[in-house]
């Protein structure tokens, strides 16, 4: 990043930083349900200063020195996972990582007990997926520490929906208008869920497409009390039709035999983002998948690796994204900010 | 009542005895880059350069530097959320001249230099701003000052540059009026 401005030439935006008008007080992230658009635009310009860090030879930065995050898994990740560990390491923090599976947990130990322990141990910033909806929710109840929501059970997953719409910011400039059509497993997709609640708040046409076994119905409805209403389509080819963003979602192989569809070929032939529905949506649509994919399943090969896919994107926004929240999130209430208070920094 | 401490002449004055001195001392104006700081030091820089450009006809490239990721000060503006991208032009092997409105305890350019060094190692660092106020907490000093206006750590020193503020002018609040503690 060498940009250099000549001196006859007023250089940089001289805009006075905005200085916290958002007001921000979070010291959770548990879902976007409740987020303003300047909430929504503060993560996503720091997230822009998170890219800059990243993009650096040596990125890392102390802006977190001193500060221990820990990672609670108590379902089976990599990327999400991953990319904590990445974000918490380039701002300087310590990070440790349990997978629930070999730690106490699978002793029978409750969450709320572990949830207890990491934080006698010294755990400022707890990340933390559970296979139940409103696990994080529990431990942000009981917890002196920060929680961040990063899966939980059916409900929401809101970093992803935050890298989602910054992937989308990045090509579109602003999602305002646009339309998002997010196909698959809506029943059982949190991403799906944030997803709609960030996209709808932003001003985005949302469009939801599942067969009718995998579409909640009144998703539309519950929505629609607090937010414009997103649209539920079962049929891709229709919904598909002057998209400006498809987002396939993961279909799962016990969803296929769990007898939600006939099969992963019927699945396909109906709901896979492939070059010829994508001829159906807007030229240069974007093409996105939260990952793993099933190649041939919900997406098709070219399609994942073609021209308008943003896949890898995605997955290179997740760390700068999570960066932004682990900075917002330890503004206040956290280690640091106890210790500015007592001048003790 | 603030006190007009420089008005926009004092300013200009100012600028160009600084662009000055920084040629002079590094016997010309080759392998300069100026760095502001965010914020008010990001207008100045460029005010520096063009006052450079004026009389040696060289290009001076001009960098911003946002510290937010390396304070170690939270408490002296509260906790600020407001980070953005720095933007520096290459600075190994160069004399960087650090560039901010106001110096005084000394914490932003500590975080500054480490920040510097991140991105590279200059050959050289050095430091001006437009006032100096005291009380510094590190052993830190400024190479080129524009004005030392000696203050009360009550005192508020409000820079303003038209490029942010409308106007130019540099004013002392003394702290009732301020309405800051400290």
């Amino acid at each position: 990043m060498t940009t250099e401005a000549r001196p006859d030439v007023v250089p940089a935006p001289f805009a006075a930083p905005s200085t916290d008008e958002s007001g921000w007080k979070r010291r959770h992230l548990l879902d976007l349900d409740d987020f303003s658009v300047e909430e929504l635009d503060l993560v996503m310009r720091t997230t822009d200063t998170m890219k800059e860090v990243l993009s650096r030879e040596i990125p890392r930065v102390p802006a977190l020195r001193g500060t221990t995050v820990v990672t609670l898994f108590y379902e089976n990740s990599t990327r999400t996972r991953t990319s904590f560990e990445l974000a918490g390491k380039v701002l300087g923090a310590d990070v440790i990582n349990i997978a629930a599976s070999s730690s106490s947990v699978s002793k029978g130990e409750s969450l709320v007990d572990t949830v207890k322990t990491l934080q006698a141990v010294g755990a400022d910033v707890l990340i933390m997926r559970h296979n139940r909806s409103g696990g994080p929710y529990l431990a942000a109840r009981t917890a002196q520490c920060s929680v961040v929501n990063a899966g939980d059970g059916l409900h929401a997953h809101p970093t992803q929906a935050l890298l989602d719409l910054y992937t989308m910011r990045g090509a579109l400039g602003d999602v305002r208008g646009r339309k998002v059509v997010i196909v698959g497993d809506l029943l059982h997709s949190r991403v799906a869920r944030s997803n709609a609640w960030a996209l709808t708040a932003m001003g985005a046409d949302v469009v939801l497409c599942a067969p009718p076994t995998l579409a909640p119905a009144r998703l539309g409805e519950a929505l629609e009390d607090r937010l414009p209403p997103v649209r539920v389509e079962t049929n891709l080819d229709r919904a598909i039709v002057d998209a400006d963003v498809v987002m396939a979602l993961r279909m799962q192989h016990e969803r296929m035999q769990g007898g939600y569809v006939p099969g992963a070929r019927e699945y396909s032939r109906l709901y896979q983002v492939n070059t010829e529905r994508l001829a159906r949506a807007n030229p240069g649509a974007l093409v996105m998948h939260p990952g793993p994919m099933n190649e041939g399943v919900e997406i098709s090969h070219d399609v994942a690796h073609g021209l308008q896919s943003r896949v890898e994107e995605q997955v290179t926004n997740g760390v700068a994204v999570r960066m932004a929240v682990l900075w917002l999130i330890t503004r206040t209430g956290t280690k640091q900010a106890r210790a500015a208070a007592k001048g003790a920094l | 009542m603030s006190n007009v401490i420089m008005s926009r002449d004092d300013i200009r004055r100012a600028v160009t005895r600084i662009a000055h001195e920084i040629v002079e001392n590094n016997r010309g104006a080759q392998d300069l880059v100026l760095i502001g700081m965010r914020t008010r030091g990001v207008p100045l820089a460029s005010r520096i350069a063009r006052a450079i450009h004026e009389f040696e006809a060289e290009e001076i490239p001009v960098g911003t530097l946002d510290v937010g990721l390396y304070r170690d000060d939270l408490t002296e503006r509260g906790p600020s959320v407001s980070i953005q991208p720095s933007d520096l032009p290459e600075i190994a092997g160069k004399r960087v001249v650090l560039v901010d409105d106001v110096l005084y305890t000394g914490r932003t350019v500590r975080a500054a230099l480490d920040a510097l060094i991140d991105y590279g190692r200059p050959g050289r660092i050095q430091l001006a701003v437009l006032v100096d106020r005291g009380h510094r907490e590190l052993p830190i000093r400024a190479d080129f000052v524009g004005k030392n206006i000696p203050t009360s750590h009550a005192d508020d020193v409000q820079v303003r540059f038209e490029e942010i503020d409308d106007e130019d002018s540099v004013r002392v609040a003394a702290a009732e009026e301020a309405g800051v503690s400290r």
